[in-house]
């Protein structure tokens, strides 16, 4: 992560017990830090170390000795004398059901590592019946705050709906959504002060949303695509990375990643340009970047057109 | 921060209601003044604009949205994802009269399911849009609807025994308190017996007694006696008063705020309405007795939307205190200043959790936020906050009246003082009553007198919807905290709901259901997705079209409630399986559900 320059004295050291093991933690680090040092592994989805914890998607949760529910991992912070248990019977099942909850409400299958977590935990999403069909577009968004939703007893409710495409450079796949509040953070305090989406509604029908569900073209967004290279599910996608996928022509396996430095201005910005069959599919950033963490601009995300238009070079 | 409006205007009427909350705006760019700081800092404001647009116009329009955005500096984005999280307020045109029925579970055990039925029948004739709402906190005058109208003179009636001819009509509610006039009352002695307008009236039973004797004895003294008392919250979490409020005292960070939380919204709840309501002055002077002892410079009362009475009286009160010195500057002559505002919610159960009233309050989205750290340290705009219940906060006055010890020798050494219980559903007497801590259920339901029309009881709910189910033969459970606790049961805010033989027990089960999910917030994955699937499976029980076996959904329904109680951020996802739980374990209620 990112090598700060040390300015103050180094942080207490606390003792913790994990899974039996005794471990020295750094005051103010969370549990999450302390399993990793371990080299416990946690599974997260709403956790990003570029981005204020929000523990919302309850996958980390850990048992701690004392406390009467679990508790998140990603933000509790650690404490002397805790102890605490990563692979209990409680917490297996409610990482199992919170796996279950979000495959059967859904489409995670563009979701990195969430298969072998499904299997590790036994989850069985199909036992809460077969998925409801697609709401039409626009259902979604104009659901009303406490308004109840009779439940349809053939169907498991999802977030099923068409996807949001209103620009030419990334769209908006909410069936995907776990809302895991990533992009809302990055397009707000935590990196780019845009704000140009929320959280809004509430409970089930609640959903990332710019004002009166208005287009993007028609919001404040910036199109630096911080969202996206935040995203964990893929709910937000280049519209390049759509259209191959949608061709099926998407193929990760022939694809190279060549770090470069952003042509555009003096910042000096590193780009990872994901190429397939020379051709720029998508641009990324490196997360442990410094200066960056991973953030861009519209430039350096999107403004790479020109190197495929270029005329080959006569021989 | 550039902000990003809409280009669509205001109405007139829009920017005059918008003006008329925020004062007229000083230049042509104000929003951008000391870099926006200055806009910025009345985000606070921005629910009580969004209600006042919403009660003038009757909705929030995009142009009027825009133009509160621009006054406060607020992202559309996020005043949009504010508007949409709350049930009084809506985003598109309604018409100007919006009849709320209530069909929560006391309400439907009076016939309120039949009205509504009348009603979406009725529905496209009129001007008015009938829609569902869950419990108003008028069970003992069920079936309850609010009428809101929207214009230059809005207007707000909450109605009980409401019957469905001609649209919707019914009784503005009136007292009902069983016990008055009873000597032994403490908590309610002034209810029915005062005018809830005059404070001479009030000053004349007693009132400001507890608040002299406060400023005499200093504010050490003050949290000693609530400690002296053992006072337990009466919000649900039965917390220790004394700690509460001697954690934010010793606090070195400065403002303390002290924050009363009024937003009663569990399902059979209406105690602290009727305190509000009748004794309006009771709460005012206990929150500046609670503001006195632990350094609070400015309070405020985080009402429930759907009481426009209690916020009448209220506005009242704390409009006479202000004009005789018991608020205000210099208080009774004592360097000691204290100032209270009303929030009202805007239609969200969830915002009774503790730290989701700092979010509403503060104009962010009503969410729940994660402890640690706890209010006392960082609370109201991020300082140490005194947060109680008006039952809780009204209890001081007589812990000060007869003092701490004395309080103690009331009720059972683990649970002191007097109890408020709302008893409603198919009661005989439904109402508020008082009695020490002690008493049994039993006991209760006889002061009620017992089940109504002389029918056999089938059940109790004991809590509220977030509380669980006991069966007749478990009358004599003592109601302490000691007790309910020796019995798997809780006290929660004082419900006590009464259901005969004739009440479809599945039917209210699915609705608690129900409720949960409406009234989920959204923001952690276990609360949001669990209680859909709580739901779906009860309805499929219901409706006997079950995946596999009967069983299978129960043994289904138990793991989601285990995860709801273990994962969920707050008390809602933790408690929503809770009543349901009981109704299967204690109740036995689906032991003769059969798989299709």
């Amino acid at each position: 992560m990112t090598a700060f320059v040390q300015l103050q004295p180094k942080k207490r050291m606390v003792e913790i017990r994990i899974d039996g093991k005794k471990v020295q933690a750094a005051e103010g680090t969370t549990i999450l830090d302390a399993c990793r040092a371990l080299g416990e592994e946690i599974p997260t989805l709403c956790f990003l170390d570029t981005l204020h914890p929000v523990n919302v998607c309850r996958v980390c949760v850990v048992e701690l000795e004392g406390s009467r529910v679990l508790v998140p991992a990603c933000s509790r912070k650690v404490a002397a004398g805790m102890v605490i248990q990563t692979n209990s019977e409680r917490v297996r099942l409610s990482r199992k059901l919170v796996l279950e909850f979000l495959a059967s409400s859904v489409d995670l299958s563009t979701t990195p590592d969430v298969a072998g977590w499904l299997t590790d935990y036994g989850a069985k999403p199909e036992r809460f019946g077969p998925p409801a069909p697609a709401s039409k577009d626009g259902v979604r968004d104009a659901a009303v705050a406490g308004h109840h939703h009779p439940p349809d007893a053939r169907y498991a409710a999802t977030v099923a709906q068409p996807p949001k495409i209103d620009n030419d450079l990334y769209l908006r796949d909410y069936k995907k959504c776990i809302l895991c509040y990533k992009c809302v953070e990055a397009c707000g305090t935590d990196h780019q002060n845009t704000f140009a989406i929320a959280v809004a509604g509430r409970g089930f029908d609640a959903r990332i949303a710019t004002e009166f569900a208005a287009p993007l073209p028609d919001s404040a967004c910036v199109y630096c695509g911080n969202c996206i290279a935040v995203c964990p599910t893929g709910a937000l996608m280049f519209k390049s990375e759509y259209d191959h996928r949608q061709a099926g022509t998407w193929d990760e396996a022939r694809q190279t990643v060549t770090r470069t430095v952003c042509p555009y201005c003096g910042v000096g910005c590193n780009l990872d340009l994901h190429v397939q069959d020379n051709e720029i599919v998508k641009v990324s950033s490196p997360l442990d970047h410094d200066v960056t963490q991973g953030n861009l601009c519209i430039k350096g995300r999107f403004g790479w057109k020109y190197v495929q238009n270029r005329k080959p070079r006569p021989d | 921060m550039d902000l990003h409006l809409s280009k669509v205007e205001p109405s007139p009427d829009e920017r005059e209601v918008v003006d008329a909350l925020l004062g007229a705006p000083q230049a042509r760019h104000e929003h951008t003044a000391a870099g926006g700081h200055a806009a910025r800092s009345r985000r606070h404001l921005l629910l009580p604009v969004l209600q006042a647009v919403q009660s003038r116009i009757g909705w929030i329009s995009e142009g009027a949205l825009s133009y509160v955005c621009l006054r406060l500096s607020v992202p559309p984005a996020e005043a949009y994802g504010v508007a949409t999280f709350y049930a009084l307020l809506s985003t598109t045109p309604r018409p100007k009269r919006v009849v709320h029925v209530c069909d929560d579970i006391a309400c439907r055990c009076k016939g309120a399911e039949d009205l509504c039925a009348r009603l979406e029948k009725e529905k496209e004739k009129g001007d008015a849009l009938f829609l569902r709402s869950p419990c108003l906190g008028l069970c003992e005058q069920a079936p309850a609807a609010l009428v809101t109208v929207a214009g230059p003179k809005p207007s707000e009636q909450l109605l009980g025994n409401v019957t469905a001819a001609k649209g919707v009509s019914g009784v503005e509610k009136r007292l009902s308190l069983p016990q008055k006039g009873d000597a032994s009352l403490r908590l309610l002695k002034r209810v029915g017996v005062v005018d809830p307008t005059s404070l001479d009236d009030y000053r004349a039973h007693g009132g400001y007694a507890a608040l002299r004797r406060a400023l005499e004895i200093g504010p050490e003294a003050v949290v000693r006696e609530v400690t002296d008392a053992k006072l337990m919250g009466r919000g649900g979490a039965a917390f220790p008063t004394g700690r509460k409020w001697d954690a934010v005292a010793k606090q070195a960070v400065r403002p303390h705020y002290l924050v009363c939380n009024a937003d009663e919204s569990e399902p059979g709840t209406f105690k602290d309405r009727v305190l509000m309501e009748e004794d309006p002055f009771g709460l005012i002077e206990a929150m500046t007795v609670a503001a006195y002892a632990t350094g609070c410079e400015r309070g405020f009362i985080y009402l429930r939307g759907e009481y426009p009475l209690a916020y009448e009286r209220l506005a009242h009160a704390i409009e006479a205190a202000r004009a005789r010195g018991f608020l205000g500057e210099r208080i009774l002559g004592r360097p000691f200043a204290f100032e209270i505002e009303i929030r009202r919610g805007g239609g969200a159960y969830i915002c009774g959790e503790e730290t989701a009233v700092f979010n509403s309050i503060e104009g962010f989205r009503g969410e729940p936020r994660n402890k640690p750290p706890f209010p006392v340290e960082s609370g109201l705009f991020g300082k140490p906050t005194v947060i109680n219940n008006v039952e809780t906060l009204v209890n001081v006055l007589e812990i000060l009246r007869i003092g701490g010890p004395a309080y103690a020798a009331i009720g059972t050494p683990g649970s002191t003082g007097t109890r408020l219980f709302c008893l409603s559903g198919c009661v005989a007497k439904p109402g508020v009553y008082e009695v020490p801590f002690g008493a049994t259920l039993r006991q209760l339901l006889d002061l009620a007198g017992g089940v109504a029309d002389g029918r056999p009881l089938r059940a109790i709910l004991l809590g509220g919807a977030a509380g669980v189910f006991v069966r007749p033969d478990e009358l004599d459970i003592p109601l302490t905290f000691e007790g309910v606790q020796a019995a798997k049961a809780t006290l929660g805010s004082g419900v006590i709901m009464v259901f005969d033989d004739r009440v479809d027990m599945t039917d209210i089960l699915r609705r608690i259901a129900a409720f949960f999910r409406d009234e989920s917030c959204g923001q952690c994955v276990p609360c949001r997705v669990g209680t859909v699937r709580q739901e779906e499976a009860l309805h499929r029980i219901q409706v006997r079209k079950t995946f596999g076996t009967a069983k299978d959904e129960m043994a289904l329904l138990e793991e989601v409630g285990q995860a709801m109680k273990d994962a969920s951020i707050c008390g809602l996802g933790q408690t929503a399986y809770s009543a349901i739980q009981s109704a299967v374990t204690r109740l036995r209620l689906f032991e003769g559900a059969t798989t299709p």
